[in-house]
C-alpha cells in the first residue's frame, strides 16, 4: 500500500520531518503519535502530497505519489482534515457532495447513480443524514467534523488519513467515529493513518503506533510497544503510569499530576466506629485497597470501609443492590465504599494495631467459624452456603507496590489458615482441620504515604507484622465467637 | 446560533432565484430602455425592436427609433454586459479566497485596470494587429498583474490569508494605483474632468464599439469560470481541502484568477471603475440561494446585469438632465453592504 522511505522535508529551511520510514499493511489502522511540534501533521502533508519530500520519497501502490494527478490520488486517498471555519455556506449534502469530486467525470460532470449512492451511505454511516439540508455553519464541531469525515468517505477513498479525528467530539462520539473506521476497515477495505493526541485512544484502536520526537521516529510498533512507561516519560516529559486495559490486551496510560497528593495521615484504631449494625471504619483519606468485598471489590481508592451484620437468615437475590442501598441508607458514598457481609456480632470485632520498624499496620477480624471448610476436601462434597464468615481487614500506614498488595493478601491468608490450625477449627462434614470458612473475604488497604514498601511476603517486615497480626486477631475472634456459642 | 439557513438550500428556491432573475432582468431592461428624459411607450419598445429585426426601420418613429435603437439599447446593453462581467468576476475572486468581501473593487484590480486603460488611451498605445482590442487588452494585463502582486503581497503578510488582510492590501494598492493615475492625469494636464467622469465610471455614449470590445472576454470568462463552478465549490472550503478533493489547485486558481481579470480589465476598459458590483450581487445570490457555485455564477451574471442597468437608469434620471457617473450609485448601495458583511462575518466568527 504506502510506503515511506526514508522522508525527511519542512518549511523552509529546516527539516521538520527527518528521516522517517513505514509501510503500511492493507487494512490497518496507523496512529501517528508525539508532543507538539513533533512533526506529525507535516508528515502527515508529506504522505498526502501537500508538501514535497527533500529526500526520500513517498509511494502508493508501487508508483511515487507525483506519478497521480490530484484527482487520481482523490479516488485513492482521502484527507480528514483539522477543523477550520468557512466563509460560506454550505449544506451538508453539498458539502459531503463535493466529496465525489474525483469521481465525477467531463465538464458537465453528470451526477450518476454510484455518486448519490455514496453520499447518502456516507451521511448514513457518520448520522449526519437528518440534517442533509442544514448549513454546516450552523452545526456544533462535533457535527461539522463528523460531516467532513462524510465527505472524505464519499471519495470512497482506499486510503484515509486522519488529523486527530476526535477533536472536537464528545466521549460518545469518539467512540463512535473510530468504531465506524474500525469497522470500514473490514467491509470497505480501508486502510487508515491518523494522528492522534489521545496517546490511550490510539492504543486502543490502532493496530500500529508511529511515535515522533522531534520529527524522528522513536518507535513503530504494536501498542504494547510502544506504549512503555520509560518512552512515554522520555518523549512527553511528563510522569506517567502505564496500565492494562480492563477488557482488552492494550496498555492504558495515566498522568500522574504533581498536584493532589494527599496530606499524610495514619490509621488507628481510633477510626473504628462500632455500632451493632455494623464495623465503620472512615479513613481521614481515600485509601487504595484490594479486597474481595460485596461492594468496592478489586483494586480501587475508597474512604469508607464497613462490616454489616445480617441476621443468620439473611437472603438476598441482589446483595451488591442490597449493600449499596445500606450504604446510601447510612450516609456512605455507595462508590466510596467497601462494604462486606457477615452474620456474626460485628461487636465482637478484634481490633488490633502493630507497630514495627517505623511500620504500622491495623488488623480487624471478625470471625465465625460455623461454616469452616478443608479446603483440601472441599472439592469432594456439594455443600450449601452457609452464614459464618472470617472478614480479616489490614490497613497498612504505608506505600504498596501492587504486588505488595497481593503479597500481603496471600500472607493474611496463610497466616488465618494457621490460626485455624492452632484452635483446632475442624470442617463439620469431613471432620478434618478447616483452612477457612466458604464465605471469606480480606481486604488489604494502604495510605499509600511514605517510603515505597515493594514486598509484603511472610518474612519482610511488613508480611511479619500481617502473619502476627492475623493469627492473634483472629485466634482471639475465634475465641469470642465460640464463648459467645457456648452462652448462648 | 440560530438555525437560521434550514434548508437554505433545495431545489425550489434555486429555481425561483432563476425564475425571479430573469424577470428582474426583463424589466430592468425594459425600464433602461423606455425610461429617461424622452419617455418611450412599451409597445413603441416593442415596435421599435420588432421593426429592427425585420429590418423595415423606416416605418418606425425616427426620434424613437433613434433614441431606442441608437443610444438606450446600446447604453443598457452596455450596462448588462459590465455589470455582469463584474459581478461573477467578484463571484469567483470570493469563492477563490474564501473571502465574501473580494471583489475586483476591494482586491485593487479594478485600480489596475484603470491605470492600464487610462495609459492606452492618454499615451495613444496600440499593439500591433489588436487595433482597439489594444485597450481591453493592456487593462486585463494590468489587472491580472494587480492582482497577482495584491495576493502575493497578503500572502507575505500573513500567510493563512485573512479576510481582513486581503481587503486591506487590496485598499493599499487602490491609494497606490489612484495616485499613479493621479500623476499621469496631471502630466498629461487636459482633459481632466473627462478621466475624472471616466474613472468614476459610465456607461454612456459608448455605443456598439465597445459592446464589440467587451463581449468576447466576457463569453470566455464567464465560460472558463462555469467551467471551474465545482473547483470553486471546493476551493471554498480551503486550497489544501481542495487538493485532497482531487481538484488541480494551482492550475484551477490560475485559470479562475486569470478569467476574473479577464472580466475586470475588459469591464474597466469600457467603462471606467464601477466599484461594488462584485461585492453586492453574489452576497445577494448567496442569501437566497444558498452558496453552490454551479448557480451562484450564471445567477450573478443575471442580477450583475439587472443591478448596473438600474443603477444607470438612477445615475441618468435621478437629477436630469445632468447625469451622475454610475459608480456613484453603485457605491451608495455597495459600501452599506460591504459594511453589513464584514459585520455579520465578525458576529459569525465570535459567535
Amino acid at each position: 500500500m504506502l510506503k515511506a522511505s526514508r522522508i525527511s522535508g519542512g518549511y523552509g529551511e529546516k527539516d521538520v520531518v527527518k528521516n522517517v520510514s513505514f509501510e503500511l499493511q492493507k487494512q490497518e489502522i496507523l496512529g501517528i503519535l508525539g508532543p507538539n511540534g513533533s512533526g506529525k501533521t507535516t508528515l502527515m502533508k508529506m504522505i498526502s502530497g501537500l508538501l514535497p519530500c527533500r529526500s526520500g520519497d513517498v509511494s502508493f501502490k508501487d508508483q511515487p505519489l507525483s506519478a497521480y494527478s490530484a484527482k487520481q490520488l482523490a479516488r485513492e486517498i482521502a484527507v480528514l482534515p483539522q477543523l477550520h471555519s468557512h466563509a460560506f455556506d454550505y449544506t451538508v449534502r453539498e458539502t459531503v457532495s463535493m466529496g465525489r469530486y474525483p469521481h465525477q467525470k467531463g465538464m458537465f460532470a453528470p451526477w450518476k447513480a454510484d455518486d448519490e449512492k455514496a453520499v447518502t451511505e456516507a451521511m448514513q454511516q457518520t448520522g449526519v443524514a437528518e440534517f442533509e439540508n442544514q448549513s454546516i455553519q450552523d452545526l456544533s464541531g462535533g457535527e461539522r467534523q463528523r460531516v467532513f469525515l462524510a465527505q472524505a468517505l464519499a471519495q470512497e477513498p482506499k486510503l484515509l488519513l486522519l488529523d486527530e479525528p476526535t477533536n472536537h467530539l464528545d466521549l460518545s462520539y469518539q467512540k463512535q467515529l473510530l468504531d465506524l473506521l474500525k469497522e470500514w476497515t473490514e467491509t470497505h477495505e480501508l486502510t487508515v493513518i491518523s494522528i492522534f493526541h489521545d496517546l490511550n485512544i490510539a492504543s486502543l484502536y490502532c493496530d500500529r503506533l508511529l511515535l515522533l520526537h522531534e520529527g524522528e521516529t522513536v518507535q513503530l510498533a504494536e501498542p504494547g510497544h510502544v506504549m512503555n512507561k520509560e518512552t512515554v516519560e522520555r518523549v512527553y516529559r511528563a510522569r506517567v503510569h502505564t496500565q492494562s486495559h480492563p477488557e482488552l490486551p492494550k496498555p492504558q496510560v495515566t498522568l500522574l499530576p504533581n498536584h493532589g497528593q494527599q496530606a499524610s495521615c495514619e490509621i488507628t484504631k481510633d477510626h473504628f466506629i462500632i455500632t451493632p449494625d455494623h464495623v465503620h471504619m472512615k479513613a481521614p483519606q481515600s485509601l487504595k485497597t484490594l479486597s474481595s468485598a460485596v461492594i468496592g471489590a478489586g483494586l480501587g481508592w475508597y474512604h469508607h470501609f464497613v462490616n454489616r451484620h445480617v441476621p443468620m437468615d439473611y437472603e438476598c437475590d441482589d446483595s451488591y443492590q442490597d449493600m449499596v442501598q445500606y450504604a446510601d441508607r447510612h450516609g456512605f458514598k455507595a462508590a466510596d465504599t467497601v462494604g462486606m457481609m457477615t452474620a456474626v456480632k460485628v461487636e465482637d470485632v478484634v481490633i488490633r494495631e502493630y507497630k514495627e520498624n517505623g511500620l504500622s499496620v491495623v488488623i480487624a477480624v471478625t470471625a465465625g467459624v460455623g461454616n469452616a471448610v478443608d479446603v483440601s476436601l472441599s472439592h469432594e462434597r456439594e455443600r450449601e452456603t452457609t452464614v459464618g464468615t472470617i472478614n480479616s481487614w489490614i490497613f497498612i500506614n504505608g506505600k504498596l507496590s501492587d504486588e505488595a498488595f497481593i503479597q500481603a493478601m496471600m500472607t493474611a491468608t496463610e497466616a488465618k489458615v494457621k490460626a485455624l490450625q492452632n484452635a483446632d477449627v475442624k470442617d463439620p462434614l469431613t471432620g478434618t482441620l478447616a483452612t477457612g470458612t466458604s464465605t471469606d473475604s480480606a481486604l488489604v488497604a494502604a495510605t499509600q504515604h511514605g517510603p515505597l514498601i515493594q514486598y509484603a511476603g511472610s518474612i519482610t517486615p511488613l508480611g511479619k507484622l500481617i502473619g502476627k497480626g492475623i493469627v492473634e486477631c483472629t485466634t482471639e475472634a475465634i475465641g469470642i465467637y465460640r464463648e459467645r456459642k457456648r452462652s448462648s | 446560533m440560530p438555525k437560521r439557513s434550514i434548508l437554505m438550500f433545495s431545489r425550489n428556491k434555486v429555481w425561483t432565484g432563476y425564475t425571479f432573475s430573469i424577470l428582474l432582468l426583463l424589466t430592468a431592461f425594459t425600464l433602461g430602455v423606455t425610461v429617461g428624459s424622452v419617455q418611450v411607450p412599451l409597445t413603441q419598445m416593442l415596435n421599435i425592436f420588432a421593426g429592427a429585426i425585420t429590418g423595415d426601420r423606416e416605418a418606425l418613429d425616427p426620434m424613437f427609433g433613434s433614441i431606442v435603437l441608437d443610444i438606450r439599447f446600446p447604453r443598457v446593453v452596455l450596462a448588462a454586459l459590465v455589470g455582469a462581467s463584474l459581478a461573477i468576476a467578484g463571484a469567483s475572486f470570493q469563492g477563490l479566497l474564501k473571502n465574501p468581501l473580494a471583489d475586483p473593487y476591494t482586491l485593487g484590480v479594478s485600480s489596475g485596470a484603470s491605470v492600464g486603460a487610462v495609459a492606452t488611451i492618454f499615451l495613444g498605445l496600440t499593439i500591433p494587429g489588436l487595433g482597439s482590442f489594444t485597450l481591453p487588452v493592456i487593462s486585463i494585463l494590468a489587472a491580472l498583474i494587480t492582482l497577482v502582486i495584491v495576493l502575493g503581497f497578503a500572502r507575505m503578510v500573513e500567510k493563512s490569508m485573512k479576510m481582513e488582510t486581503i481587503i486591506l492590501t487590496g485598499i493599499i494598492f487602490s491609494s497606490f494605483l489612484g495616485s499613479i493615475l493621479s500623476l499621469m492625469i496631471a502630466l498629461t494636464g487636459d482633459e481632466l474632468r473627462q478621466i475624472i467622469n471616466w474613472l468614476l465610471g459610465s456607461v454612456s455614449m459608448r455605443g456598439w464599439e465597445y459592446i464589440r470590445l467587451i463581449t468576447p472576454f466576457f463569453v470566455i470568462g464567464a465560460l472558463l469560470l462555469f467551467w471551474n463552478a465545482r473547483e470553486l465549490n471546493a476551493m471554498a472550503f480551503g486550497e489544501e481541502r481542495a487538493q485532497h478533493l482531487g481538484v488541480n489547485v494551482q492550475r484551477r486558481k490560475f485559470v479562475v484568477l486569470a478569467s476574473g481579470s479577464l472580466l475586470t480589465g475588459a469591464a474597466v476598459a469600457v467603462s471606467g471603475t464601477i466599484g461594488f458590483v462584485g461585492l453586492v450581487v453574489p452576497h445577494m445570490v448567496r442569501m437566497v440561494t444558498g452558496s453552490d457555485h454551479r448557480h451562484v455564477l450564471p445567477l450573478s451574471i443575471l442580477n450583475g446585469a439587472s443591478l448596473l442597468i438600474l443603477c444607470d437608469l438612477v445615475a441618468r434620471t435621478i437629477v436630469a438632465p445632468t447625469e451622475l457617473p454610475i459608480g456613484v450609485i453603485t457605491a451608495l448601495i455597495g459600501a452599506p453592504v460591504f459594511g453589513l458583511i464584514l459585520i455579520q462575518k465578525r458576529k459569525e466568527r465570535r459567535g
